[in-house]
């Protein structure tokens, strides 16, 4: 198990890597669909059907508005040399890889092994989430039921979406 | 733990773009790659060997079944991150109508 | 924008259907299948972007007002927020409330108001990508015109 999600893993860093470094704009939004599918496959091994379903159709639909807006831009032009400003950025870069990097060392030595899991919490929902809700369906009892206010906000987040999608794209004067 | 440090590598590329890159659209599909990380990240950490998927069947009640709580937390992630994606995208077609480029230099030194 | 060739418009025609009901099967059979309400609202809403990129813009009438979409996008979550509310209302003061009897676990009618939020939901997840798309075509077509 371990070993066939981290061969996904490699893929899928090397087709991120490719992504920013295209020189066509159409390649790195296609070079980012081989990111979102990678992982469809990492949640279909890692026994999470719904998050399968989810992933794979908001993939589609965001490659979909992604190719929308990209065809009628301009391509990109050469890459030309990183001056001083570049220079800075990079060096930036380097110093807040280097400082997480730091403190995922600290906290690596409290973290288990893949599979083990502390089930402390997991215990208390398996057991109690058939009866008190009546839903076979695990995730969406605790989705409707024990976290409720969670899926109100994200409602909310919808809807907020929307409303600055139509303000945005609005057209001065109507007929 | 080799899972783990892959993971955070996905995570430090999308970080490098977000702070290297010139280009707007390249900056939109930085974002998008570390919240992919994150969401794998989540999802590793509920994982119980010999589990199978948090669907309750009736007729064998001793089954071990995969932790449903960070399922639960990504769900409504995926569909979140979605909705931000788009709106970048809709502020990026009125920033081309205008300006007529997309790289982030040059509309620093034309500032209309 | 212009619609494609005639295979895409006709093999689109025989999918759509399938497409449509497949995704109220999602929405519907939240509580027992995996699903639920957010993966049924984006297919159903993916299967009437399928038609729309198929057979081109000209063939809806495209007006500038969007009251038509945003009415049922917003009266489906006042409505979830209402059936929330009613749980404090009947039974004890609680947020939230499971209000409706559960069944057996196994049945289509079981599990209380989990039905339907989810079919709530589902509108609400279509109506909002549906909206999102629109918005790009009808802008795209006002810039070439």
């Amino acid at each position: 198990m371990e070993l066939a999600i981290s061969l996904i893993l490699i893929f899928m860093i090397l087709g991120a890597l490719y992504a920013l470094h295209a020189k066509d704009l159409l390649s790195a939004v296609i070079a980012c669909g081989i990111v979102g599918y990678g992982l469809v496959i990492c949640f279909l091994l890692l026994k999470a059907p719904d998050l399968a379903i989810v992933q794979i159709v908001v993939e589609t639909i965001t490659l979909v508005i992604m190719v929308a807006v990209v065809l009628d831009s301009t391509k990109e032009e050469k890459f030309l040399k990183p001056d001083n400003q570049g220079f800075i950025n990079i060096v930036t870069a380097a110093v807040f890889m280097v400082v997480i990097f730091y403190f995922l060392r600290l906290a690596a030595v409290n973290m288990p092994g893949l599979g083990e899991g502390s089930l402390r919490m997991a215990k208390y929902y398996i057991e109690g989430a058939a009866d008190k809700t009546g839903s076979a369906n695990l995730v969406t009892g605790v989705v409707f039921d024990f976290r409720g206010y969670d899926t109100l906000g994200e409602g909310t987040v919808l809807v907020t979406a929307v409303l600055g999608v139509l303000t945005i794209l609005r057209i001065k004067g109507k007929k | 733990m080799t899972v783990y440090l892959l993971c955070f590598a996905l995570f430090m590329v999308g970080l490098y773009g977000i702070i290297t890159m010139r280009n707007l659209v390249k900056i939109v599909i930085s974002l998008s790659i570390m919240e992919f990380s994150i969401f794998l990240f989540l999802a590793l950490i509920g994982y119980i060997d010999g589990g199978s998927a948090p669907i309750v069947d009736p007729s064998a009640p001793d089954k071990i079944y995969v932790d449903p709580l960070p399922q639960a937390m990504v769900l409504t992630a995926i569909v979140i991150g979605l909705a931000t994606t788009a709106m970048l995208m809709s502020v990026i077609i009125r920033i081309y109508r205008k300006y007529k480029t997309l790289d982030i230099r040059e509309i620093k030194n034309l500032r209309g | 924008m212009k619609g494609m060739t005639l295979i895409v418009k006709k093999t689109t025609q025989l999918i759509a259907g399938i497409v449509f009901l497949y995704g109220i099967y999602v929405i519907i059979h939240g509580h027992l299948t995996p699903g639920g309400g957010f993966a049924g609202g984006v297919i159903v809403a993916g299967s009437f972007i399928l038609l729309i990129l198929a057979n081109g813009s000209d063939f809806l009438n495209l007006t500038k007002e969007e009251t038509g979409i945003t009415i049922i996008e917003n009266m489906s979550i006042m409505i979830v927020l209402l059936i929330a509310l009613a749980g404090m209302i009947i039974g004890t003061r609680v947020f939230f409330h499971n209000w409706l009897p559960k069944g057996d676990v196994g049945e289509l009618i079981s599990a209380g108001v989990i039905p339907l939020y989810n079919i709530f939901i589902g509108f609400e997840v279509a109506a909002s990508m549906l909206t999102i798309f629109l918005a790009l075509v009808i802008f795209k077509e006002e810039i070439t015109k």
